[in-house]
């Protein structure tokens, strides 16, 4: 598998549907474990929304009925106006307490529901076959975790309380607008519905240029991508004058866009700004008018509406802005819980791997680690059998494709019985890892049988069947921490003689203490700074310590001088004496050793044999062998 | 602030731009805080006294200075665009000419995708910081200065309320940021960890599901998720104080307003025109603090992008042109002179003299580990010398002028790289202008013509990015033939035959020995049989000289060689 580069995501462009199913999916999170609580947001939310409007409508009433009476007054009375501002504190303390409510408790609910999701999709994301990762790029399942999560927890945190809060605010404000004068009313609709015409244009056109800008950046960052991959081969090569002058072309379309995609963003502020002034003036010159020339509107009442008419502006950009990301985050949930509906494995085995003692010829099972392991098959009419475990693989006649439409492997026969080294040679996509593939049941046969220890490989346990298997694989996955704890990967409670003892038999001892911390260094990035091979001798220690019946190496040794792996070779050779090892190797010389030689054709299985009869039968394998074919 | 001067040379002729955003921005800001002013009047000497002439005469005024403000503002917001783009532009540029310049072992020391990260992910970080610092954060203290004044001017008694609140609203939201900021650090941290560990899985999911390891690995994903969900629940719970904070200091300016308002109304000293305008710039006021706030702490996580992108600007190549290069390489000849070589601190070639005459084909055998590819990088100058000297030509290699050096030194990498666009245009990086019969005949040479032909575009087949679309031997080859392009005097092959097969190795050998007669060749090789015919060979190990010979002598008298050949013509080993 080639490695995915990293996750670089397009940010998705506005105009998209906000996606409902997603919506109830993501609402179920929220009730499952927070109920009470996001109805007491709601609540709070509520209050804390109308007391801002009631702060709005108190104006009316201060300037009515406390200040316009006492002007002239030679002894103003301002008891009333104290008790007035008593009443309005106790309101607003109201309202920032439940603010500060609503805030806190929403903390624990967005995150809370986003690490449940999380967790579940990391879950359900470990229990997925191997065929939904070969199918999917690493960085678009990456993506869920990294950037659809942030949407989703920017959503959550941010977008929906506000969203709420604007709702709760047009209502209110628009009830309290009518109830202050419903001529002046009528003509902030109208001038509301032209701000968000103009509005609506304008972020349309952004919209237009952020997908081109986003293009231009995508284009830029993987010319920068493959150049620093290769910026050795540039160096020797003397290229970086061509590299330079190609990388200035990307780079100066990609700043033409970014420029005019970022001043309509940035002209949005200004214009719903100042439209919102203009509005304001607006409204002050009818009010005015109106109170000239009707005498129907009150001062207090003018002042009250135009803060008012500020108040409404505010939540109708806040909505149409947040709902925005509103809809980016729902697609981005859509694209969490496609993941967490994939169908996981489906393992129907039950037939298990248990410790064994052998007693007079009859096996039973044993509490203890014993060393000799047995399947345990429980059958239909409740009796129960054990198997000892020996490392007996059979195929009769498998047909195998990875997509329905294209079979693979055709009629594959074999068998390998314990103690015996197999090995598979042929060219890429020969089938050679396939059949490995279907060994540990990666991949489920289409056609045939697959026999274990004389079992049919489908009724024993996945988990189990891996156990009893070792797999060393070309490209070696190491994890982030020490030395030792990767080797310790094969086998979570073994001792650091154990882990040494692996070590030793994979010839990794040696430069692991010389490495700075010996086998305390620390691996990070994927064993970055160990070479290949010494990857490989670390994978290889890895499988040795778990000390499995079946080994399967693919292109285990790859990287390895010849002289190296001549001593693993050895090392392993005296690990899986009497056990079973499938063996795939490039390098002939590795596989010169096998009991039985495989050369696999086009998925079928063209020679078999020891090394001296294949050379001797003068065919395919011997044409390798001698040169006049090329493997890759 | 070193950090600051170090970027701002990227700014260059976008300064014009980068100057008149904050100037544009101070005008709107001034004309905006103008409007409740005229408002005021509006209401006191226009509505209060039913003076319709006067409404609509400052109406007027109003309305020209919402349209001005609107343009200024429109000004600012391409200028800032242009500035800031402009200015990620250039920075993008710097840093990657600088990286262009850096030398093998500057590339080591950062991660490849460290490097791609800073010049795609952190320059981009910068370029949102920028456009916020030349408008965003003018417009805020702007505001704030202007509103007060504009407050003051209107009542300047009343403006005493501001003294008061100013201070309370700014310590609040300092006191929560500084809380809280530490904490984000650390979930940012960890996030990386989380990510870290979604990426090894489905890198190594394999490793996973073969060692059945499924259980232990959500076990290791939902510790660091519960971390993040505690660290991230308690930082979130600090600036949940921040909307209610606001909100009181908001509410108390209304209220204390309307108390002394209300009496300086009554007592003939304001009006409620004034009133009206006074309660909008204490918002305006307030609500400016608070969007410093968070520009502070944006600008403050913009700085580790920052950090990251001026380490590699300040990165200096540590391989560099001496005074007066020489600028013709006389033969290919090559003398190692007491050479030691260590990458950091560890020494990983010791003591090394050798002698290649031009012309020769030398091999080179050893194993993992035993610094055949540093020996031969050091050819180049791709790495210099710790100690000794490397000669090319007789003139030792830091004489040179590097390109010249370089065009007469071809090197095949063992980790070859094909890039993206026709096999034509690949194989050109050797040389610009060669023609396509001279293409061709590089290729015959390869022994890639015969599978280029047998291509649908023949010369012209587009090659995937990494070359993904052609075999390893078949990429190999591409490899070789683009570096014969440059008819170089040393030809070195790092292992670059290791995918194709043993007959045509050989044939790429004696195509070699007939073609480029003159030319050095090197050979690393795993596999003796591409070595056997050199007319030297050189044996590795541990960093040191094992021993040179030919392959017969060698086969008689050297132990290493002895075994790597029995690994691997003999083959079947006794433990079978």
């Amino acid at each position: 598998m080639r490695n995915a580069p990293p996750p670089r995501h397009m940010p998705r462009m506005p105009g998209q549907k906000m996606d409902w199913k997603a919506a109830k999916r993501l609402l179920s999170y929220i009730t499952k474990h927070y109920k009470l609580r996001f109805a007491l947001v709601l609540l709070c939310i509520l209050l804390s929304t109308l007391a801002g409007v009631a702060g709005s409508l108190f104006l009316q009433v201060l300037i009515d009925d406390y200040i316009t009476p006492l002007l002239g007054n030679a002894n103003p009375q301002f008891a009333g106006l104290l008790r007035a501002i008593g009443w309005m504190a106790m309101i607003y303390a109201v309202g920032v307490l439940s603010a500060w409510m609503q805030n806190r408790i929403m903390v624990t609910i967005a995150q809370g529901v986003l690490r449940d999701i999380r967790n579940e999709m990391f879950a359900h994301m470990q229990a997925l076959p191997i065929r939904y990762f070969d199918t999917h790029t690493h960085g678009d399942t990456m993506s869920r975790y990294t950037n659809d999560a942030d949407a989703l927890r920017q959503m959550l945190a941010q977008s929906l309380p506000q969203v709420f809060s604007s709702a709760i605010t047009i209502v209110t404000v628009f009830l309290s607008m009518c109830f202050t004068s419903l001529p002046l009313t009528a003509l902030v609709l109208v001038t509301v519905s032209l701000v968000l015409v103009v509005t609506k244009k304008v972020a349309g056109n952004s919209g237009k240029f952020f997908a081109k800008q986003q293009k231009a950046l995508g284009d830029v960052n993987g010319f920068i991508e493959e150049m620093i991959q290769g910026q050795k081969v540039v160096k020797v090569f003397c290229h970086e004058p061509e590299a330079k002058a190609e990388f200035d072309r990307r780079n100066e379309a990609l700043c033409e866009n970014a420029t005019k995609a970022n001043s309509f963003v940035n002209i949005l502020g200004p214009i719903n700004n100042n439209l919102g002034h203009l509005q304001y003036v607006i409204i002050a010159i009818a009010g005015g008018a109106l109170a000239v020339f009707t005498k129907s509107i009150s001062l207090g009442k003018i002042a009250t509406f135009l803060q008012l008419s500020k108040s409404f502006n505010m939540p109708i950009n806040q909505i149409s802005q947040q709902m925005n990301s509103v809809v980016m985050a729902l697609a981005g949930a859509q694209r969490i819980f496609e993941l967490m509906d994939e169908a996981p494995e489906a393992d129907e085995g039950y037939v298990t791997l248990v410790n064994a003692k052998e007693e007079n010829g009859v096996l039973t099972e044993s509490e203890e680690r014993t060393g000799l392991w047995a399947w345990k098959h429980p059958h239909a009419d409740g009796t129960v059998t054990y198997t000892k475990l020996s490392g007996d693989v059979r195929f009769y006649d498998v047909d195998f494709g990875y997509v329905p439409e294209k079979t693979v492997l055709h009629n594959v026969t074999l068998y390998a019985e314990p103690g015996q080294k197999v090995a598979f040679v042929g060219a890429t996509g020969a089938g050679k890892t396939t059949i490995t593939n279907l060994i540990n049941r990666f991949y489920d046969i289409a056609d045939g049988k697959v026999r274990y220890d004389n079992i049919n490989i489908n009724k024993i346990k996945k988990s189990d069947l891996r156990r009893s298997l070792g797999i060393v694989l070309q490209d070696t996955n190491l994890f982030t921490g020490t030395v030792m704890e990767n080797i310790r990967y094969g086998k979570l409670d073994a001792t650091e003689e154990e882990v040494y003892a692996a070590a030793r038999l994979a010839g990794a001892d040696g430069f692991i203490r010389h490495l700075p911390q010996g086998y305390d260094t620390m691996l990070s990035g994927d064993g970055s700074g160990l070479s290949q091979g010494q990857r490989q001798l670390l994978a290889i220690a890895r499988a040795a310590v778990a000390n499995p019946p079946v080994m399967i190496l693919d292109e285990a040794t790859s990287s390895i001088d010849t002289r190296t792996e001549a001593i693993v070779q050895r090392g392993m050779d005296s690990l899986m004496h009497g056990r079973t090892v499938f063996v795939i190797a490039h390098r002939l010389s590795t596989v010169q050793n096998s009991d039985v030689i495989m050369v696999l054709e086009n998925g079928r299985i063209i020679e078999r044999g020891t090394h001296k009869a294949l050379i001797a039968e003068k065919g395919k394998y011997y044409q390798l062998y001698t040169g006049a074919f090329e493997l890759e | 602030m070193d950090l600051i001067k170090r970027l701002a040379k990227s700014i260059r002729e976008y300064k014009k731009d980068s100057i008149l955003a904050p100037i544009y921005v101070s005008i709107e800001v001034i004309l905006e805080v103008l409007i409740p002013l005229l408002m005021a009047t509006l209401i006191d000497d226009g509505i209060d006294v039913g003076n319709m002439h006067h409404i609509v005469k400052i109406g007027l005024i109003l309305a020209v200075s919402c349209v001005f403000s609107l343009a200024f503002g429109v000004l600012s917001g391409r200028s800032a665009a242009k500035a800031s783009a402009g200015f990620a532009k250039n920075l993008r540029r710097d840093t990657f000419y600088r990286v262009q310049n850096y030398s093998f072992s500057n590339i080591d020391k950062f991660s490849t995708a460290s490097i791609v990260t800073r010049l795609t992910t952190d320059i981009t970080n910068l370029q949102n910081a920028y456009q916020m610092i030349i408008r965003i954060a003018v417009r805020g203290p702007m505001m704030l200065i202007f509103s007060f004044a504009a407050a003051i001017f209107v009542n300047g008694k009343l403006s005493t309320i501001f003294l008061v609140l100013i201070p309370v609203l700014a310590l609040g939201l300092y006191l929560i940021m500084s809380n809280a900021h530490p904490i984000f650090g650390r979930v940012f941290k960890t996030y990386d960890r989380l990510n870290n560990v979604v990426q090894e899985n489905l890198r190594g999911m394999r490793v996973v599901k073969a060692f059945v390891r499924e259980d232990y690995e959500t076990k290791k994903f939902t510790d660091v998720s519960d971390s993040i969900y505690k660290d991230f629940s308690k930082a979130e719970r600090l600036l949940a104080f921040n909307a209610p904070l606001m909100q009181s200091c908001m509410y108390a300016c209304i209220l204390l307003i309307s108390w002394i308002g209300a009496r300086l109304i009554v007592g003939g000293s304001m009006t409620t025109g004034e009133l009206m305008s006074f309660i909008t710039y204490g918002m305006q006021i307030l609500m400016s603090l608070m969007n410093l706030s968070m520009i502070f702490v944006m600008v403050v996580i913009s700085r580790a992008s920052a950090e990251r992108v001026a380490e590699l600007l300040d990165e200096e190549s540590d391989i560099q042109n001496g005074e007066n290069p020489i600028e013709d390489v006389k033969d290919g000849s090559i003398v190692f002179e007491n050479v030691n070589f260590g990458y950091k601190r560890n020494i990983c070639l010791h003591d090394v003299n050798l002698s290649i005459t031009s012309g020769e084909t030398v091999g080179i055998i050893g194993g993992t580990g035993s610094a055949k590819s540093t020996l031969v990088q050091l050819i180049p100058r791709l790495y210099d010398v710790s100690e000794g000297s490397v000669k090319v030509g007789g003139v030792d290699v830091r004489d040179y002028d590097l390109t010249v050096l370089r065009d007469s030194v071809a090197m095949v990498l063992q980790k070859n790289e094909l890039f993206s666009g026709t096999i034509k245009e690949n194989l050109r990086w050797g040389n610009a202008e060669a023609s396509d019969a001279e293409i061709e005949r590089v290729c015959k040479l390869a022994q890639a013509d015969e599978f280029v032909q047998k291509m649908p575009d023949k010369y012209d087949t587009y090659i995937e990015q990494g070359g993904s679309n052609v075999s390893g031997g078949q990429k190999q080859r591409l490899c070789i033939a683009r570096a014969l392009l440059k008819k170089p005097r040393i030809l070195i092959l790092d292992d670059s035959t290791s995918a194709v097969d043993t007959k045509t190795d050989a044939l790429i050998q004696r195509a070699f020995a007939e073609e480029i007669p003159d030319t050095t060749k090197i050979i690393i090789a795993q596999r003796i049989s591409s070595v056997e015919h050199a007319d030297k060979i050189i044996v590795m190990d541990n960093g040191r000289v094992d021993a040179v010979g030919t392959h017969e002598t060698l086969l008689d008298s050297n132990e290493i060689y002895k075994e790597v050949y029995a690994s691997q013509v003999k083959g079947v080993s006794t433990n079978a």
